[in-house]
Formats: C-alpha cells, sequence, structure tokens
C-alpha cells in the first residue's frame, strides 16, 4: 500500500460516508454526536442536553465509531503508518522545539510521560476539551459540518468551518510557538 | 446495525491509511505546507455533495424506506458556529485530531489520546451544562 493513501483515492472514499449512511438508514454523518451519547448515557445529572434517548437516536454511531477503532487497528497492523511530511513543516517544527519525528505524533507530547509535563499536558488534556466543548457547541465537527454540512451548502456549516480554520490558526501560529 | 460497524472499519482504515490521524499533517495543513490535507477534505466534500444531488433528484429512498433528508442546521445568530467552531478548531490544532482520528489513534499506537476523549466528553458536559447561558 502506497504511504500515504493518496488524496484522491482517501477524499472520495470519506465523501462516500455521507451518501452510504443515508442509504442504510437516512443517518446523518458525523462523529461528535457520539461525544453528547456517551455523556447521556454516563453522566445526564438531569441536563436537558442530556436527555435525548441516546439508545434509540445514537446507538447505530457507537457502533460506527467502533468500527472506525477496529479499521484504524487493522490498518496500523498491516502498514504501520510512515508519516513523512515537508520539509518546510519539519523545519518550523523544529523551530519551536519539536525533536521527535517518527510515528503518527510527535512522542516527547504525545505519550503517557509526556502527560506529566506542562506542555504535553496543554495539548492532550486542554486540546481535547476545546474538541469537546467546540464539537458540541458548533453542533459538528469536520465530518458533520466540513464533509456533510458544506456538500450540503448550509450556512452554518461555512460559519462552523471559518471557526475551525480561525482556532487552528491562531493555536498553530501563536499558541504552540509559545507552549512547545 | 452489523452494517454500520462494517462501514465504520472502512472509514477508520482510510482515516489511517490517509494519515489524516496524524498530528503531523494537521500541522502541515495548518501552516499550508502541504496539499494533501485539502485534497482530502475537498474532494471528500466533493463527492459527497454530487452524492446527495443525484439522491435529490432520483428521490431515492433508505435501506429502511425512509425518505432521506440530512437535518437543515438552524443557523440562529451564528454565534455558536463562530464561537464552537473556534474552540473545536483550538483543540484540533492542539491535539492534532478531530473525534474521529482521535478513536483511530488509540487504536494505532497513541493509547494516551484516551485521556483526550475523557477530556473531550468533559468538554460536551461542560457545555451541555452551561448550554442555557450560552449565546445560540
Amino acid at each position: 500500500m502506497p504511504h500515504p493513501l493518496p488524496w484522491y483515492i482517501a477524499g472520495p472514499l470519506i465523501g462516500l460516508m455521507v451518501p452510504i449512511l443515508l442509504l442504510i438508514g437516512n443517518k446523518a454523518f458525523g462523529i461528535s454526536s457520539n461525544l453528547r451519547h456517551i455523556c447521556s448515557a454516563v453522566a445526564p445529572c438531569g441536563i436537558e442536553f442530556f436527555g435525548h434517548n441516546w439508545k434509540k437516536v445514537g446507538l447505530w454511531n457507537l457502533v460506527f465509531v467502533a468500527g472506525v477503532f477496529v479499521g484504524a487497528a487493522i490498518i496500523a497492523r498491516l502498514a504501520p503508518p510512515t508519516v513523512t511530511i515537508s520539509p518546510d513543516t519539519v523545519s518550523a517544527l523544529q523551530a519551536i522545539g519539536v525533536q521527535e519525528f517518527g510515528g503518527l505524533a510527535p512522542h516527547d507530547l504525545f505519550s503517557w510521560s509526556a502527560l506529566l509535563t506542562l506542555r504535553g499536558a496543554i495539548v492532550v488534556i486542554v486540546g481535547g476539551f476545546c474538541v469537546g466543548f467546540g464539537a458540541s457547541y458548533a453542533g459538528g465537527c469536520t465530518s458533520g459540518h466540513a464533509i456533510s454540512g458544506l456538500a450540503d451548502l448550509q450556512p452554518a456549516s461555512f460559519i462552523a468551518v471559518l471557526g475551525f480554520f480561525a482556532g487552528g490558526l491562531l493555536t498553530t501560529y501563536l499558541i504552540l510557538p509559545r507552549i512547545l | 446495525m452489523i452494517a454500520y460497524f462494517v462501514v465504520g472499519i472502512f472509514f477508520g482504515g482510510v482515516l489511517t491509511a490517509s494519515e489524516v490521524i496524524s498530528w503531523f499533517r494537521i500541522q502541515e495543513m495548518f501552516r499550508f505546507d502541504a496539499f494533501h490535507m485539502y485534497g482530502i477534505i475537498g474532494s471528500a466534500i466533493v463527492v459527497a455533495a454530487i452524492s446527495l444531488q443525484i439522491i435529490k433528484r432520483l428521490g431515492l429512498r433508505s435501506a429502511t424506506g425512509e425518505p432521506i433528508a440530512l437535518p437543515p442546521k438552524t443557523l440562529g445568530s451564528g454565534a455558536r458556529y463562530a464561537i464552537g467552531g473556534t474552540s473545536f478548531g483550538i483543540g484540533w490544532a492542539l491535539t492534532g485530531a478531530c473525534p474521529g482520528p482521535l478513536v483511530a489513534l488509540v487504536a494505532s499506537g497513541a493509547p494516551v489520546m484516551l485521556v483526550a476523549i475523557a477530556s473531550a466528553l468533559l468538554g460536551t458536559w461542560v457545555y451541555g451544562w452551561l448550554r442555557p447561558r450560552l449565546p445560540h
């Protein structure tokens, strides 16, 4: 298998998720709803946002995500990704203090021992929090807004995707250089 | 239900094989140093848009017999999309992963991402709790 799977194969395959899920059971492609379903199942605490019937609305999506886990595990075994990024990105990241370039993510930021450092805790814990808070507030993530929403020409999704990039660029150019 | 599981396996496999789940790829995207991520997201949107048009024009129904419709997202003031979207973008660049890739990363050698998922659940819970007081 070529590394990485080229964009012109991967992109259309990802895009096909939208019609496939609609044709199977009229389901809207969107991963982040699962965060809400899990909160509803584990700790609804009388909060209205978690008062929905998660089994009826979201069980299919949790099953879908279980599939994502298995699919990722299979490909990681069969063809371990060896990420080769642009030399410009490598030098920019080295300049702000990233030293390890093996694997999918830098080991000096994303490991159990790195979690005990300030920068490791920020990227994993604060980062994860912003992903969950933001996706739920915006009512969708990359799959729900950037792919399903933009493909359906929904104005709300255009605003959300502009926000995704505003936040991403802010982090890349202003936050990461200060914390790494 | 098995159908959703199988489609999920396929999606997880594509995310991993195309390295969309890599923090390095996300950095490369936000630094505009490579076309890879833009090509993936862009061609995914085009294929999804064409598929939606075909479904609409032909008036196709789902396998369960329902008429197919994507629920429209209420625009409101737009504040939830602008503020929530920006918060999501900050998290996307910090973790280098959106929700699907977070799960794929745990499966493919970054178990520490379980902590990021727990944190994302906490973020969702806090949103649900504050929701009545936030602008939408």
